[in-house]
Order: structure tokens, then sequence, then C-alpha cells
């Protein structure tokens, strides 16, 4: 049974690539025959991921999911280096796992269907699966430097997805991207090092607590891992990059870097930032809150003054990921698992709207909020899944945005003292902004006379159906039934926290 | 007295040697089949290599000036590869008559000799000499074209050979005050001076780095680099920036190994790939912007010379002349036989017309980047960072990966080029005849830059026997 395990680990991981091999290799004249196979590719490995995943679950005994990795595997790699290919996947991961892989695939098959302009459709649909790779090796990873080169995995193919396939000004926000996150990967790299130097080891589970490193070993690596993970999170003042980024990058691209390649910043703080200095992670706590309390309000207030719909909904990231890093500052249990629910739904939501924004972009021809009033009385169905999107991310009660910010803003209070309960205060009034800024945004853009612009537009199509309704199920499903995403998470984060009480 | 010479130990350097005279028998009696008896003669030579033999010849003692070690057969199979690999991207150029035959295969053999000498040099005279001759025919081959662009290949030859005596001169004296100082010439018996002679032996050792520093175009003794590059014909920049600058990478590590060298090198270190990644940010032409960058990546090695890194230093010069290799080689197969690297301009869109030729430039410039898809470059960056952390050079380490952000503009910027389309001025063609004919790439170059790429990928994926070669 574990064999079968470690196959489907390494299948998770090895798919996508084959995938991106095969897509390579095909003819160019049969473009859209290649993507149909990426697609394919796209699929089984969410067939893959989902049996891994589950696997606790369909076999009832066999590994019992709150306790550590049910799946792991560890080689020799390049022991000079100290590197082992170890992966494994566990309560934390999961979720994150089978997010990466269902977004990979509703992204392939929206290729399929359209192809944004400035180049082939295969080349994406190979850059796609290769981020899938990328991006999930780095959330198996648990070997320290092996999480450090599937973290640079991701770096030039997203770069290649903007700059190949974006707006009018792709080059420089490609360029920005792709700078600020290997300013933030080196650091990570010098943070990797000065810990596996100083521990002889790179494994994560054996370096969770801390492993009795010394107090400076653990401050120095903590402020190079926030610094590194804070840049991919993005975390005010270090987030320039993401709006470029999501306005000029294609649909799909914008849709991966919301959904799940943030998600490696928040997700590394927390397996790596905070479980392996966690010493260094309460050390920092004051800082990181303070910061994310500012990401929160920024990010709601530049909100405020979007006229652009990508732009608005980039900055809007902003501000989610900071709740999300509000959770991890807070250093509690339910702070982190506000953090991962927060990601989750964060990634579905976002994804979502993207899809949303790059379908209206593309029948309207404009982003400009001004020109697109009146769209609910040309597009219906289109203005209330962009109504429903919205609302889902404000934090309604019963949908999945809720629980993420609530929790983040709790764990603050629980947390106590006079600053964190300021910051918990400031929290849930940037949560007020956030419902005003996308109330505003749905007034502008369904509401009101139709505009010239909005006039005559395509109903949805088939596959924009098909690749938006698990979205919308899943923001439902995780909205009512948290346990979801946070099933077997309990422990292992004791585990990260634990150390030190 | 006599000495008994091993000449089973000696089977590289006669493989080498006699690789140059097969080329010059069969350029004299044949006219012909230079080339194949060049690749020939290389292949030998690799084969030679790795006859394993653990002994060492002409020593006094224990101590030896021809040391045999895995590591040297390494570095004679990456020195013999490199010498193949070139032969076999200058066959274009040969064929059309751009150079000379017969000489230009020769002259290559006899740098390959240079190589093999310095990979098993024992003592300071030997690798001087075995320096001196791996860069002696290089400064015929900078010059030796026909045809046009003559004047930029003869006054980057004279640069070169000026600099280069010079830089001989100056590691000779500090070869001398060295010995002076401490009596010493074996490598494994190098020792920092002591006493009334301390000071001689730092400036002698000084010295000897200043000299070396030259060879592998370390700023401020940089200069002669991008513009000998660039007046070169392609294949030989290529050879210029991989098994020259390895020879002067050897010459270093020998010399950083037993001496207290560590300040002087750092400082190189940080003003080479300072210096070198800033100004190839503003390069406008290709093989100047590599030039620039293989001054910058010549910083990275050093970086952990001043640790005494030496295996980390070796391990990265090895993934990077590989890599520099492919790039070499990429930029060859886009020009065409005679061309030289031309401005970047003229690369716009180059990877739509030739995909795989493309796709290795794009994967050599993310391994000389650091960057996946090919591992050899982000193990080599990782080696570098790691051996400098456990030696306690953090801040070191930190100037290497702010260098690698900066670096990266810059290889991205040509990636980017690639894939742009050309823009047309005025009415958009639509005759596909029009456009940019897609070039046709001489078989030779195809082979050498698809076994390049494919070497340069597995090396990526397993690093550790290169690891272990170099430290066994």
């Amino acid at each position: 049974m574990t064999l079968l395990l470690q196959i489907l680990l390494v299948a998770v991981v090895a798919i996508p690539v084959a995938g991106a091999a095969v897509v390579a290799l095909m003819p160019a004249s049969r473009d859209r025959g290649a993507r149909v196979v990426a697609t394919v590719f796209a699929a089984a490995g969410l067939v893959a991921a989902l049996v891994l995943v589950l696997w606790p679950y369909l076999r009832g005994v066999g590994g019992d999911p709150t306790l550590g990795p049910w799946a792991e595997i560890d080689a020799a790699w390049v022991p000079a280096l100290g590197v082992d290919f170890h992966l494994g996947v566990d309560g934390l991961s999961a979720p994150l796992v089978v997010l990466t892989a269902l977004l990979t695939l509703l992204c392939c098959a929206y290729t399929v269907w359209k192809v944004p302009a400035g180049g082939s459709g295969r080349t994406l649909a190979g850059l796609l699966l290769i981020l899938e790779a990328g991006i999930l090796g780095t959330f198996l990873a648990l070997d320290l430097v092996l999480f450090f080169v599937f973290f640079e995995v991701v770096l030039l193919p997203m770069y290649a997805v903007i700059a190949g396939w974006g707006g009018p000004d792709r080059r420089r926000a490609a360029r920005k991207f792709v700078l600020y996150t290997l300013f933030g990967s080196v650091l990570l790299l010098l943070g990797v090092f000065t810990v596996v130097v100083a521990a002889g080891t790179g494994d994560m589970l054996a370096l969770a607590g801390g492993f009795g490193l010394s107090h400076t070993t653990q401050y120095v690596a903590f402020a190079l891992f926030a610094v590194a993970f804070a840049v991919k999170a993005p975390l005010w003042p270090l987030h320039s990059w993401l709006p470029d980024a999501h306005t000029e990058a294609p649909t799909v691209g914008s849709v991966i870097l919301a959904g799940v390649l943030l998600k490696m910043g928040t997700y590394g703080l927390i397996r790596v930032g905070v479980g392996v200095a966690p010493e260094g992670a309460v050390w920092a706590s004051p800082v990181l809150g303070i910061l994310a309390v500012a990401a929160i309000l920024v990010g709601s207030l530049v909100c405020l003054r979007q006229t652009e719909l990508k732009r608005l909904i980039a900055y809007s990231s902003v501000s989610h990921m900071g709740f999300v890093l509000l959770g991890i500052a807070t250093h509690t249990v339910t702070g982190l698992q506000a953090a991962l629910i927060g990601n989750i739904a964060h990634g579905v939501i976002t994804g979502l709207l993207f899809f949303l924004a790059g379908a209206i972009k593309d029948r309207t021809h404009t982003g400009a909020l001004a020109d697109l009033g009146g769209l609910r009385e040309t597009a219906p169905r289109l203005a209330g899944l962009l109504g429903f999107a919205a609302i889902a991310s404000l934090g309604l009660p019963g949908l999945a945005g809720f629980w993420g910010e609530a929790f983040a803003v709790v764990a603050a209070v629980e947390r106590g003292g006079a600053l964190w309960t300021t910051l918990a205060v400031l929290a849930a009034l940037g949560g007020a902004l956030t419902a005003v800024y996308f109330l505003r945004l749905l007034r502008r853009v369904t509401h009101g006379p139709a505009s010239p612009a909005v006039t005559g537009v395509p109903a949805i199509s088939r596959p924009e159906w098909w690749a938006w309704s698990p979205l919308v199920l899943l923001a439902l499903a995780v909205g009512l039934v948290p346990a979801l995403a946070l099933t077997g998470t309990l422990d292992p984060l004791a585990a990260l926290t634990g150390a030190l009480r | 007295m006599t000495q008994a010479v091993n000449h089973v130990a000696l089977l590289p350097l006669y493989a080498a040697a006699g690789t140059a005279i097969l080329i010059l028998l069969a350029d004299l009696f044949l006219g012909r089949f230079q080339l194949a008896a060049g690749l020939l003669g290389a292949a030998g030579t690799a084969v030679c290599a790795l006859v394993p033999r653990d002994t060492g010849t002409f020593c006094t003692g224990d101590l030896c000036s021809w040391v045999v070690t895995s590591r040297a057969a390494l570095l004679t199979l990456v020195f013999a590869a490199l010498t193949a690999g070139v032969l076999a991207l200058s066959a274009p150029v040969l064929r059309q008559g751009y150079a000379p035959p017969g000489e230009y295969p020769f002259l290559l053999a006899c740098s390959m000799a240079g190589g093999v000498v310095v990979a098993y040099a024992g003592d300071l005279i030997t690798l001087i000499v075995g320096l001196e001759t791996l860069t002696l025919p290089l400064y015929v081959l900078v010059g030796l074209r026909r045809g046009r662009s003559l004047l930029a290949g003869a006054s980057a030859a004279v640069t070169f050979f000026l600099i280069s005596v010079i830089s001989t001169a100056v590691a000779l004296l500090g070869a001398a005050l060295l010995y002076a100082a401490t009596g010493a010439l074996h490598l494994t018996a190098l020792h920092d001076a002591t006493g009334q002679f301390a000071a001689l032996g730092t400036a002698g050792a000084a010295l000897l780095v200043v000299g070396f520093a030259f060879k592998v175009a370390a700023v401020p003794l940089h200069a002669w680099a991008p513009a000998t590059y660039d007046g070169a014909p392609v294949p030989v920049a290529a050879y210029l920036s991989t098994a020259s600058k390895l020879g002067g990478v050897l010459a270093l590590a020998a010399v950083v190994q037993r001496l207290d060298t560590g300040p002087v090198v750092a400082v190189l270190a940080v003003l080479t790939m300072t210096v070198g990644n800033l100004v190839a940010l503003r390069q406008e032409r290709m093989v100047r912007l590599l030039a620039w960058s293989s001054v910058a990546q010549a910083g990275y090695i050093l970086a952990p010379l001043a640790a005494a890194g030496v295996e980390a230093a070796l391990a990265y010069a090895i993934f990077f002349v590989l890599l520099e290799f492919v790039a070499f080689a990429a930029v060859a197969a886009l020009r065409g036989p005679g061309a030289d690297g031309g401005a970047l301009l003229a690369y716009r869109g180059a990877g739509r017309r030739n995909p795989w030729v493309g796709a290795a430039l794009v994967l050599a410039l993310a391994g000389l980047a650091g960057l996946p898809p090919g591992l050899a470059g982000l193990f080599a960056k990782v080696t570098i960072v790691e051996s400098l952390i456990a030696a306690g050079w953090g801040w070191l380490a930190g100037v290497v990966a702010l260098n690698a952000v900066i670096a990266l503009a810059y290889y991205v910027r040509v990636a980017a080029l690639l894939y742009t389309v050309p823009q047309s001025p005025g009415i958009s063609v639509l005759d596909p005849a029009l456009l940019p004919a897609r070039a046709r790439v001489p078989l030779a170059l195809t082979t050498t830059l698809l076994v390049g790429a494919v070497v340069a990928v597995l090396a990526g994926f397993a690093p550790q026997s290169i690891f272990d070669t170099l430290a066994g």
C-alpha cells in the first residue's frame, strides 16, 4: 500500500511534467489537439491528486489523517548539498494540492475553448502544466532545499505566460513580476541554507518546532523567510508587482496566479517560517501583524478608488491576503486555521472573479468600470455570477470568504493585549471596507442603464459554464462545510505552534 | 640525476598533443579530414583521461608535478568535450572558407593540450606553462578570420595578447616571490610565509591571484574580455569563455586553497559580479552581453574561492561552462557561419522561427541566471550559496543572491526578445515569403547543440556524480 501511495505521490508531480513534454513534442499544426491532450493530462493529475488526498477516507484505515503525512517518499538526491527527494502530503497541504490540480484543469479546459492573443495555445497549455508541477511540488515538498527548487520552478513559466499572452503593457508587468519574485526567492535560498547549515538537515518534519536552533539562527532565518514569502504572498509594502501582473496577465494566468501561486507564499510562511523558526515567528509576530492589517486597510482603500475591473480584483487580493497573514501572525491554532481556509477560499473565489473579469473584458473590450454599467440588463447571468463571486469575496456568512476573515479577527482578539485588540478592530474595519468596495463594484458594473459597451454581449457559453461551475460549487461548499478544508489540520498545526507552549 | 617517467600517467597529454600532430598530418598529406582528426583526437584524450590510474609522475619525494586524480580526469574530460564541441561548431565556418581548415583545428588542439596540463599540474611552474599553452593558440585564433571585419579581429587579438602577456608576467613574478619566501613550488606544499619573509610571501600570493584573475577576466582586470569575445568568431568566443576561463579558475583554485588570499579574492569577487552584471544590463550586442555576463559569472566562481570552497567553485565552473557552451552554440546556430554575434535586435522573433534552437538558448540563459527549467544552473547557484553560508561568509552569499536578481533582468530581456513578434513598419506583410526565412541550421551545429543541451539537462538531474568526482 505504501508503495502505491508513493507512486501516486510522484505521479501527482510527474503527470503534468509528462503532459508538458508530450504537448511540446506534438506538431505545431495540431494546436487544438495539443490543448486537448494537455487537458487530459491535467484531468489525470486531478484524479491522482484526489485519490492521494482522499486516501485515508477511502481506506478508512491505513493512516489517520490527523497524524502527520499519510503518504511520504524520501530518497537521497544530491547528498553533497543535503537535498533529499522528500515529498509527503498531510492536512496542511492536501486542500491546496486539490485546488491546484482543479484550477489547472479548469484553465487548460478554458484554453481549449479560447486562446488569448499573443502565442500558440499549445505552448500556453504546456506552460500551465509546468506551473502546476512546480506549485504542487512546493506544496508537497518536505525537504527545505527541494521546497526551494520547486519554488523557483514556477518563476519563468509564469513570466512567459504574462509576457507572451498578456495585455498591452505585458512586458513591463512581467519583468516586474519576475524580478520581484526572484528577489523573494533568493532570500528564501539564503534562509534555507542558514537553517540547513545550522541544523545539518533539511527534513521539514524533523525541523518542525525549531530543532533546537539557536535564537539568533531562528531570528535571522525567520526574517529571511518572512520577507521572501511576503513578496510572494504578497504583503504590503512588497505587493506592488501584483496589480500590474494581474492587470496584464491573460485570464488563465490571473486565475493561476491569484488562485494558487500566491498561496505558495502563505503556505511557505506557515510550513517553513512558523514551522522551522517558531521562536523567530513569535519574535516577529507584532511586526507581521501590523503589516498585515496595513495591507488589509491599504488594499481596501485603494480598491475604493480603482476604475479598472482586474486592477480592483488584484488589489482586493492584497487585502484578502492581509487577512491570511494576520491569521498567521497571531501564531495561534485558530489563526493558522483561519489562514488555511482563507487561502482556499481566496483561491476559489478570486479564481472565479478573474474568470468572470476576463469574460467581461473579452466581450466588451474594456475593463473600465465607468463603461460597464448596466451589465445586468444585457447579460443577466454573467452579472449574477459576478454578484455571487463579489458577495462571496466580501465575506458573507455561508460562503467561503467568511471563515478566513472572521476567524483571523477572532484569533487576533484571542491573542489579547492592546496591540492585538487594536489590530483586530482595524482588521474588522477593513472587512467592512471590503463590503463597501465590492458593493460599489456591483453598483457600477451591473446596475444602471446599459452602456454602449455592454449592449449585445454574447451569453455565457457552455465551456465557460464548465469552467466556472466547480468554483461556484466549491465557494458554496467550503462556506457551508468549512471542515472540508480544515480536516486534519489541527494536529500538524499544533505540532508547528505547540513547541512553544 | 635521472627521473623515472610514468608514461601511463601522461597518456592524456600525449593524446592531446597527438591530436594536434594528427591534424597537422591530415592537413599536410590529405588536405581534408582535419576536423575529423580533431574530433577523433579529442575523443581519444577523453578516453585516456578515463583510464584509471592513481599515481603521478615527475615526483621528488611525496611531491609530484603531475598529479593524477579523479578531479583532473573529470576536468580533462571537460576540456576534451569543449574542444570537440567548438570544433563541431566551427565546421560550417571551415567548410565555407572563413578560416583556414588546417591551422584552426590544430591551434584548438594545442590549446586543449594546455588545458590537460592545467588539469594535472602539480606545481606552479607546470601550471603557468599549461595556462600559457592553453591561451597562446587563442591569440592567433581570435584574429584568424578571412574576409570581413578583419580589423576588429586583429585589434581583438592584439588586445588579448598584450593583456595576457602582462598577466603571465605578473603571475610568474608572484610565483617567484612566493618561492623566494617559502621555498615551495608544489601546489600541495604551498603555505603562507612566516617571519621576515611574511610580507614577501603575501605580495607573491597577491600577485599570483591578480595574474590568474586576468585569465578569468575578473574586475578590474576584465577590460579585454568583451572586446576580444566580440571580435572573435563565435565558436572561438565560445572556447574563450568556457575552456580558457576554466583554466584560469583551476589555476586560481590551486593557489587559494593553501594561501591566505581570502580578502583579495573576496574583493575581486564582489567587484566582478556587480560590475559585470550592471554593465551587461546596458549591452546591445549579443556576444558583448554574453561576455559581460561571463565576467559576472566569474565573480560567482571567485566568491567561494574567497572562502576556500574549492569544490563548490569547481562544481559551479563545470555547470557554468556547460551552459555557456550551449548558449554560444545556440547563438552560432541562429547566426549562421561567418557572421558575428550581431546586435540583440537581430534576434527578434528568432525563437519563433527556430523553436528548438530558441528553446536551447532559453534553457542556457535560464541556467546562467540560476533558474529552472534546466536544474544545472539552479544547483550551481545553490552550491555557491551553501558553501558560502557553511563557511560563515553569509554576507558574500547575500551579495551573490542580490546579483542573481540583477542578472535575471538582462537574461530575461534576451529570452523575451527571442519570442517578440517582429513589428513590420507600415502595411502588414501577408506574404510569408517576405517574412524572415526560417534559417537552415547545419547538421553539425544541430547535433552539437542537442548533445550540449542534453548533457546540461542530465547534469542538472544528477549533480551528485559531479560532486563525487570532484571530491574523490
